[in-house]
Formats: C-alpha cells, sequence, structure tokens
C-alpha cells in the first residue's frame, strides 16, 4: 500500500508562534497521534529541534564541508514529518488537514515507494 | 470535491459515524442504513460544494437521516418523541465514549450469530468503510451477493437483539478471538488468495492490518491483538520478494531477501514483543515463526530448531493438521526429509487433510529431496489438481516437470 510523508514546514514567524504556547501545541499533537493510531494509519512521527542547533555538510567542492546551523537561507524549515500508512493520496490530504499545524506553516505531502517499487541492481529492465 | 476526496472522509469517518448513530439510536442496522445514505448525498453534493467540515457534514447528515426514519417507523413514535427532547441529539461526538464504541461495533460485527463469511462483510463494511463493491472485489464474488450477505446480517443483529456494547468481563476474551479469527481470514485472503488468478491481494491484506492496528489501539493490554498485529506485519513484509514480474509465486528459499520491507518487521517485531509478555498464545507463536524467517540472512541461517520447538507449542496450543505439515516442513529443515516424511505420512493416514493441496505438496518436495522421483512427480500432479490457485498450480506443475528431468 501507499505510504505517505507528511512533511511539516514551518516558517521562523510561524515557528516562534508555536514556541509561545508549547504546551498546548504539544497537547494537541499528542492527541492528533492517539487518533491516527486508532485509526491504524500511523507508522511514524518525529520533530526536529531548533534549526540554529542543526548542521550543515555541504558537498559543493571536492571535499564535503561542515558548517553549524541552519540549511541556507530557506523561508521554510522542515520541523518534523508523520508517516502514513493510507488507501489513497486524497486520505493523506484528509490526514493533513487535521493536523494542529501553527497558523502560517505548511504541510508538504509525499508519497513514499514501496520495496518493490525501488530499483535493485543496475540491470536494465526490459 | 470528488469522489476520492468523499472516500478518503469517509474511511476515516465511517466507524465513528456508525459507533455514535448506533450508541444514539440503539439500532445498528437503522444507524448503518442511515450512515449510507449521508455518505451517498455527499457523493452527488460535495463536488458541487465542498462543506467547511467533511466530518462534520457526515455525522449531520447520517443523524438527520436516521431521525428521519425513526421518524418514519410509527411504531416506534414514543421513542422519537424521547429522542427528540434528549439533549445528546445535537451534541458531536463524545471522545471518551467513542473508543468503546468502535470497539462496540467491531465486536457486534464480529458476532457469533453471524455466519462467517458475514462478519467479515459487515467488518470491512462498517469498521473498514469498504463499500460492498469494494469488498465483492476483495473476495471476488458478486455485488449483489455482498449486498444480500450485509442485508442479512443487519436483520440477524436485530432479531437475536444483539445489545450494542462490549461484551461482559467474563465473554471479553473469548469474543475477543471472534473478532481476530475475523481479522486473520481478511489478512489471509489477501495473502495467499485461495482463488483467482492472483497470488496476492496486498490491498485485502492491508484492511486487515489497519483493522488490526485499530484493535490494537483500543485493546492495548490484550497480548493475542499484539501477536495478530506481529503476525500480520511480518507476513506482508515479504510481500514485495514473493511474486515475480509475471505474477508467479516465488519460494521462501528462492526470495531475495534484500525485497523484504525493513521497516514493516521492525514494526512486526515490536508488535511481537507485546506480544509476549504473558506466554505466547496462538497468533504471538504465529509471529514468532515469522520473525525467525525474518530475522535469518537465508534459509540455511535460519533457525529451524527454534522453529520446530515453535510449531509443536502452536500444535499443543491450537491442534490442526496445517499447523502439524508445517512442522513436518521445519523437521526437514532441521533433521531430515525422512522424519518429515514419518509425520505427513501419520497426518495423511489420519485423514485430516482430505481434499487439501497442501498434503501432496510437501510430500511430493519431501520424496523429491529423497531421491524418490517418479513419487515425487505423482505427488505434485495430485496437488495441482486439488490447487484452486491458478498461479500455485502453475508452480506445482513445474516443479513436477523438474522431477521428471
Amino acid at each position: 500500500m501507499p505510504k505517505y510523508m507528511l512533511i511539516m514546514r514551518g516558517t521562523d514567524e510561524s515557528n516562534a508562534a508555536m514556541m509561545a504556547s508549547i504546551e498546548e501545541g504539544i497537547a494537541r499533537t499528542r492527541l492528533f497521534i492517539e487518533e491516527m493510531m486508532k485509526a491504524g494509519v500511523l507508522l511514524g512521527a518525529e520533530g526536529l529541534d531548533d534549526p540554529g542547533q542543526g548542521v550543515v555538510v555541504d558537498f559543493s567542492g571536492e571535499a564535503p564541508v561542515v558548517t553549524d546551523g541552519p540549511y541556507g537561507e530557506t523561508k521554510e524549515l522542515f520541523g518534523g514529518f508523520f508517516l502514513l500508512d493510507v488507501a489513497s493520496k486524497q486520505e493523506a490530504v484528509e490526514w493533513a488537514k487535521r493536523v494542529p499545524a501553527t497558523p502560517g506553516s505548511k504541510i508538504e505531502i509525499r508519497r513514499v515507494p514501496g520495496e518493490d517499487e525501488v530499483p535493485q541492481d543496475s540491470t536494465v529492465q526490459p | 470535491m470528488g469522489t476520492a476526496d468523499v472516500e478518503a472522509v469517509w474511511r476515516i469517518e465511517s466507524a465513528r459515524i456508525v459507533a455514535a448513530l448506533t450508541r444514539f439510536t440503539g439500532d445498528f442496522g437503522l444507524a448503518e442504513d442511515a450512515a449510507q445514505e449521508a455518505v451517498a448525498e455527499a457523493l452527488v453534493s460535495w463536488p458541487l460544494a465542498s462543506p467547511a467540515n467533511p466530518a462534520g457534514w457526515l455525522m449531520a447528515t447520517a443523524r438527520r437521516r436516521a431521525i428521519d426514519a425513526i421518524r418514519r417507523r410509527t411504531a416506534l413514535r414514543d421513542r422519537y418523541a424521547l429522542l427528540a427532547t434528549d439533549p445528546a441529539v445535537d451534541e458531536d461526538i463524545d471522545p471518551d465514549r467513542i473508543d468503546d464504541d468502535v470497539l462496540a461495533l467491531m465486536f457486534v460485527s464480529c458476532h457469533p450469530v453471524l455466519s462467517p463469511e458475514a462478519r467479515v462483510a459487515l467488518t470491512l463494511r462498517v469498521v473498514g468503510g469498504l463499500s460492498s463493491e469494494q469488498i465483492a472485489r476483495a473476495f471476488l464474488a458478486p455485488v449483489p451477493t455482498v449486498q444480500a450477505r450485509i442485508t442479512r446480517a443487519k436483520k440477524t443483529i436485530a432479531a437475536a437483539g444483539v445489545p450494542f456494547e462490549l461484551p461482559p468481563a467474563g465473554e471479553r476474551r473469548e469474543r475477543l478471538g471472534g473478532v481476530l479469527s475475523v481479522l486473520y481470514v481478511i489478512f489471509t485472503e489477501g495473502s495467499t488468495a485461495t482463488s483467482g488468478d492472483r497470488l496476492l491481494r496486498p490491498d485485502v491484506a492491508y484492511e486487515a492490518i489497519r483493522l488490526t492496528r485499530t484493535l490494537a489501539a483500543l485493546q492495548p493490554d490484550e497480548p493475542e491483538v499484539h501477536g495478530l498485529l506481529a503476525l500480520c506485519e511480518l507476513t506482508a513484509a515479504r510481500f514485495p520478494a514473493r511474486t515475480g514480474p509475471d505474477g508467479s509465486p516465488i519460494l521462501l528459499e528462492d526470495q531475495d531477501r534484500r525485497l523484504w520491507d525493513f521497516s514493516a518487521i521492525r514494526r512486526g517485531l515490536a508488535a511481537l514483543a507485546k506480544a509476549s509478555t504473558r506466554g505466547l498464545g496462538p497468533y504471538g507463536l504465529q509471529a514468532a515463526i515469522a520473525a525467525a524467517h525474518a530475522s535469518a540472512p537465508s534459509v540455511e541461517a535460519t533457525d529451524w530448531d527454534r522453529i520446530v520447538v515453535l510449531y509443536e507449542a502452536l500444535g499443543r496450543l491450537a491442534p490442526s493438521p496445517v499447523v502439524e505439515l508445517n512442522r513436518a516442513v521445519a523437521v526437514a529443515m532441521a533433521t531430515g526429509p525422512a522424519q518429515a516424511l514419518a509425520i505427513v505420512d501419520e497426518l495423511i493416514a489420519s485423514g485430516r487433510l482430505p481434499g487439501s493441496h497442501l498434503a501432496p505438496t510437501v510430500r511430493g518436495e519431501l520424496l523429491a529431496r529423497l531421491g524418490r522421483r517418479p513419487e515425487a512427480v505423482a505427488e505434485f500432479e495430485m496437488a495441482a489438481r486439488l490447487c484452486a490457485n491458478q498461479r500455485e498450480r502453475e508452480v506445482l506443475l513445474r516443479k513436477a516437470a523438474q522431477c521428471v528431468r
């Protein structure tokens, strides 16, 4: 069955708003996770730490270059994900609409191909 | 919003809506009819104007249809008057109660007064939110047959006066076993289609896994629910490797294990750990066997001694000729084909597997390994005659041909 990843994309503003009422946000997210578990669709969920604490490994040059801090000048920051096992993209969209997301943030929905869809070797299939 | 959007909302909401309406009206059949009317209306009206709150729209419409139906029943006029004054009518779904109501819905759908086919159809319909067309496709049955089965099932539940409630504590364990066996039947239909030209129907197996996850979330303290979930996850993990590009089955020993779904294996092992808290039940034991395969890098490196022990335990807990046959296969791998053949011959002599292709299939394998080729050919040919799945039949005939060479 198709899996879909709901990728949380916050902005500096929405992240700040989220941090302002973090307790409430955590409680609502916990309820939402429970709801998805009871619907039998949740495979995984993780939230990421402050992007300022991150490290970027850059492969532009000959050797990888490591820099501290967030990735580039991006306006939207990847903040976490839900991995869902649902029957259709529409169902993934329906769940995404129910995420207790902070105003101003966005959710990107991407399909996760199954094991049998990933090419296993370099042999060209006829 | 299109049909697929309506279906998506319906899949998420159907069990909660039917459960809440059954609680509200006290009539499971009426609740299911009203919910179906609501989704039929949604299919017509949502493409024209999307509601702001689709889930709320479905619930409100279904509730209105339920009230309409009650109003039409003159004999129930008093009850309607009662309902009309009931303040609960205008309230939303009560989150504290809805979990128990969805669970009660599962118990009603899997009630022992129903035929096994009816339990499967009703569970997929009211708990899984599948349409009659989808259920018919899943079980290769004509749509009118499925519809008639569901209608009859609802009448049976009403006639038997099955209450909408959780079974009393004394019956709970046994009734839960009934629910698990319905989910297991749905899963096995998807994982080894009993008929037709395809070996796997992953979408059917997926429904079973989804419903088992729901049950595990609602009954987290029941080890066998986690055992069944583990069994389903670990079995489904092998799906990507089980069929070739042309849909033909690939046996465990020939599977490319790199194709196994390792996240499903991880989920299966986690569920198995939860199932193991008080000793394993029949599903837990089968899951443990699946786990032994899932954690082995190859057939040769598989812990066959452990699998023999697990099959022995399973045979004591839930004796069945199929378990005995599987034990024979494990013994053949752990000890040798001669000992295994003795088990199979004893099983056949007892007459406990009449008309099944499984016993001659295993007997053919063992005879081939012992070098008794003409006998092996005869067994494979007999198995092919008895097998209803076309893909499996082709494999059996190929094996027979290989023995002749």
